[in-house]
Parts: structure tokens; C-alpha cells; sequence
């Protein structure tokens, strides 16, 4: 099923906020990994995930992001997950401060 | 094709150490990571660095390169010479299996026949991989809706099973009144399925180039703007400008600086649009020449005025 149409103006999608939210079967699909690497991401607290226990889990539109960078940055900078938390953490902020600054 | 100098791109001399190459390899990728870098092409210079380290790390790939000599310049082109290769059986992960994927011609002449042969998915059918991007607009386009083509290096595995990147454009709307954050989901721009699976999502995030002097703050825009003194001081009608154009904006008068000054609406458009703040920013005339100077004075002597009067210290 496809969302878009092609029209003069270019592709047009759907524009998700970070009220939308995906469940843990759809989180590891998007991303290609297994539940355990997403349980692992929630307990050291990267990621957040509301609706109680695992089979309930949601995750906002962010998360996506979020698994991909840990992912990259273990891969290719061989950071452990702590380190890559920490990575994240910062990233958040710099972002956040040039937002504010710029 | 070009010869690659694989040593000057990690920076490390041809002598240096299995450790000094890991070391500078390290260093530069953790400066030129796509997902922590603010590097122009940092996408293509960690591309680099990652095929320079896969080579000089193995020890086998490092002697045959070597033996290539290290007198080739980049005008005289390169070749790789008629035995290469002999003699070297190049173990170890093929280039891809750790997700760094897309070499350069130069690498694939020398290293590619190490390319594991595709093929391993046959009959297995799966979704494919959604991908995700940044988008920068800027604040007008959310007022206002844009079109926008954006480049994408997308990996493709070919029927051989080498893994190489093809640059896709596309040409995407970018509806009015969007937001820092939020994500355009363009449903199967992803990776495209194995077997009869269907393609993946390409996910874009919208994010904001800095402006000249807007600022925002989720829906809310703020606007720094300088006043003269006697503007905030008597009270004025002044233009100001905002996204959909300028306006007469009445100071009140006794204003101070860092006032802000709501209107109501003219934030980024929704169907609770938000609001456009402009925060008074006071400017002092420079008391360049005697007049001024004269003007200062006369405000000296005249005017009761202590500015720390609340940090009694007077």
C-alpha cells in the first residue's frame, strides 16, 4: 500500500510527529535487528519505550533514528553501548544547542 | 581510475604500526562519522577512511598493496600491473560484511575478487530495509510548502552479489507547517525487498537551516529586534519582518530590553499555529562625533538615571 502519490510537486508522504508511535515489531522490522538488541537498547536506557510490558511496547518515531545511530556507531567506531548511549546523549544536546543558538 | 594513497588518508606514514594505523583510523572516523560529524563530505571522506583501514589492518592486503610501489600520481592514472595479485590469497571479511560496503574502483581492481558471490537469499523473502535521512528546509518553506530534490546514496546489491551505491534523486513535497523533528514516511523509497518481499520506507527528518534572524522554538518564532533607544523609550510603529512578510508593528512606549512582543498566529502554520515572538532588542547610537558625544552629556546631566540602582552599591 502505498501513501504517496507522484504528482508536480514531487513525492508527497505522510508526516509523523512524535505522536506516532511504532511497536516493537515495527521498530525492529524498520531497522532490521532483532528484539534482543532492542531490549538491550531499552535497558541501558536509550531507548524509552510506554504501554507497560514488552508485547505492549511503543516507541516514538525518534527511536528509529535512535537504533540506527547506536548501531553505526558500534559498527564502525567500536564503541561499546555505554558508549554509544553517552554518544547519543551528547548529540541530543549539541542539537539542541545549535538550535537554540543559531 | 586514480591510485589511492591509502596512507595519506589515515595520515600515518608507510612504516607506521598495526597500532598507529588503527589508532589514526580511530581518530579520523570518530571525526568523520556520518552520524556525529558536522564535516562538509564527511560521508565521502569516512567512505574513504573506512576503505584505506580495511586494507592497511590486513596484513596480507597491506603487502600487496605496498608492493604497488608508492611513486603513482593521480594524472598518470592507475593500473594495476599485469601479475597483481599473484601469490596473495586475500582472506578475511569480504568488504560489505561489516556494513561498509560501496569501495572504490581502485580498491575493486585490486581486492574485488574477494566479493562473497550473492545469491545466499535465494527462495527467502523478506521486507526490505527502511532508510533514513535528514531533510534541511528552511523556515519559510514551512510557511509556505516546497518541493525539494534530494540526493540519496542508496547501497544496492547487484545480481553478482558486489555491493555498490547508486545515487537516486527524488523530488519530495514538503507540506506546510512542518516542524523540527517530525518525519516525512515515503512508503517503499526504502530498500527494495528480497523475493517477492515489498520495499521499504524511506523515512526523511525535517530539520531547520539556521536563519538570519529567525529562531525557532517548536511552533513558536522568535524574532531579535533592534530598536533605538528613544523607540523604546517614547514608543514607535516600526516594520519588522516575518515569514510571510513585513509588518507594522506598534512598541509600546517604556519598553525594556528583552521584551517580547507576541503575535498571536504568525508562528509556523497549523491548525493551532504558533506564535511569532519578536523580543526587543535595544541598540545604542555610537557616540562618534561631537553631537553625539553633546547628546550623551546633556542625557548625563539631565536625566536622574542610575542603572544599578538595585544592586545598591551606590
Amino acid at each position: 500500500m502505498s501513501s504517496e502519490r507522484n504528482n508536480e510537486k514531487g513525492l508527497v508522504g505522510e508526516v509523523l510527529d512524535e505522536s506516532h508511535l511504532v511497536s516493537l515489531a515495527d521498530l525492529c522490522r524498520s531497522c532490521t535487528v532483532e528484539t534482543q538488541t532492542v531490549t538491550t537498547l531499552v535497558a541501558e536506557g536509550i531507548l524509552d519505550p510506554t504501554g507497560g510490558d514488552v508485547e505492549h511496547w511503543l516507541f516514538t518515531i525518534g527511536s528509529l533514528r535512535r537504533v540506527k545511530t547506536v548501531i553505526h556507531l558500534q559498527r564502525d567506531l567500536g564503541v561499546n553501548l555505554a558508549g554509544a548511549a553517552l554518544a547519543l546523549d551528547l548529540l541530543d544536546r549539541i542539537a539542541e544547542l545549535e538550535r537554540s543558538f543559531l | 581510475m586514480d591510485y589511492k594513497d591509502y596512507y595519506k588518508t589515515l595520515g600515518v606514514e608507510r612504516t607506521a604500526t598495526k597500532d598507529e594505523i588503527k589508532r589514526a583510523y580511530r581518530k579520523l572516523a570518530r571525526k568523520y562519522h556520518p552520524d556525529v560529524s558536522k564535516e562538509k563530505d564527511a560521508e565521502a571522506k569516512f567512505k574513504d577512511l573506512g576503505e584505506a583501514y580495511e586494507v592497511l589492518k590486513d596484513p596480507e592486503k597491506r603487502i600487496a598493496y605496498d608492493q604497488l610501489g608508492s611513486n603513482w600520481n593521480s594524472q598518470q592514472g592507475f593500473r594495476p600491473p599485469p601479475d597483481w595479485g599473484t601469490g596473495f590469497e586475500f582472506s578475511g571479511a569480504p568488504p560489505g560484511a561489516g556494513g561498509q560496503d560501496d569501495f572504490s574502483d581502485f580498491f575493486e581492481s585490486l581486492f574485488g575478487q574477494t566479493r562473497r558471490p550473492g545469491g545466499g537469499n535465494r527462495g527467502f523473502h523478506m521486507q526490505g530495509e527502511d532508510h533514513h535521512a535528514k531533510i534541511r528546509v528552511d523556515i519559510e518553506d514551512s510557511f509556505h510548502g516546497v518541493s525539494r530534490s534530494i540526493a540519496l546514496q542508496m547501497p544496492e546489491v547487484t545480481a553478482d552479489g558486489h555491493v555498490t551505491s547508486r545515487t537516486r534523486t527524488l523530488k519530495v513535497s514538503i507540506p506546510k507547517g512542518v516542524r523540527q523533528g517530525q518525519q516525512i514516511r515515503l512508503s517503499g523509497q526504502g530498500a527494495k525487498g528480497k523475493g517477492s518481499g515489498k520495499a521499504g520506507d524511506l523515512y526523511l527528518e525535517i530539520e531547520f537551516n539556521p536563519h538570519r534572524f529567525y529562531r525557532l522554538e517548536g511552533a513558536d518564532v522568535y524574532l531579535e529586534l533592534p530598536v533605538a533607544p528613544w523607540e523604546a523609550a517614547l514608543g514607535a510603529s516600526v516594520k519588522v519582518p516575518t515569514p510571510l512578510g513585513a509588518i507594522d508593528l506598534k512598541i509600546p512606549a517604556n519598553s525594556k530590553a528583552g521584551k517580547k512582543l507576541r503575535l498571536k498566529g504568525r508562528g509556523l502554520p497549523a491548525k493551532l499555529p504558533g506564535d511569532l515572538y519578536v523580543v526587543l532588542q535595544i541598540v545604542l547610537p555610537p557616540a562618534d562625533d561631537d553631537k553625539s558625544r553633546e547628546i550623551y552629556k546633556r542625557m548625563q546631566q539631565e536625566m536622574a538615571f542610575d542603572p544599578r540602582a538595585s544592586m545598591e552599591v551606590a
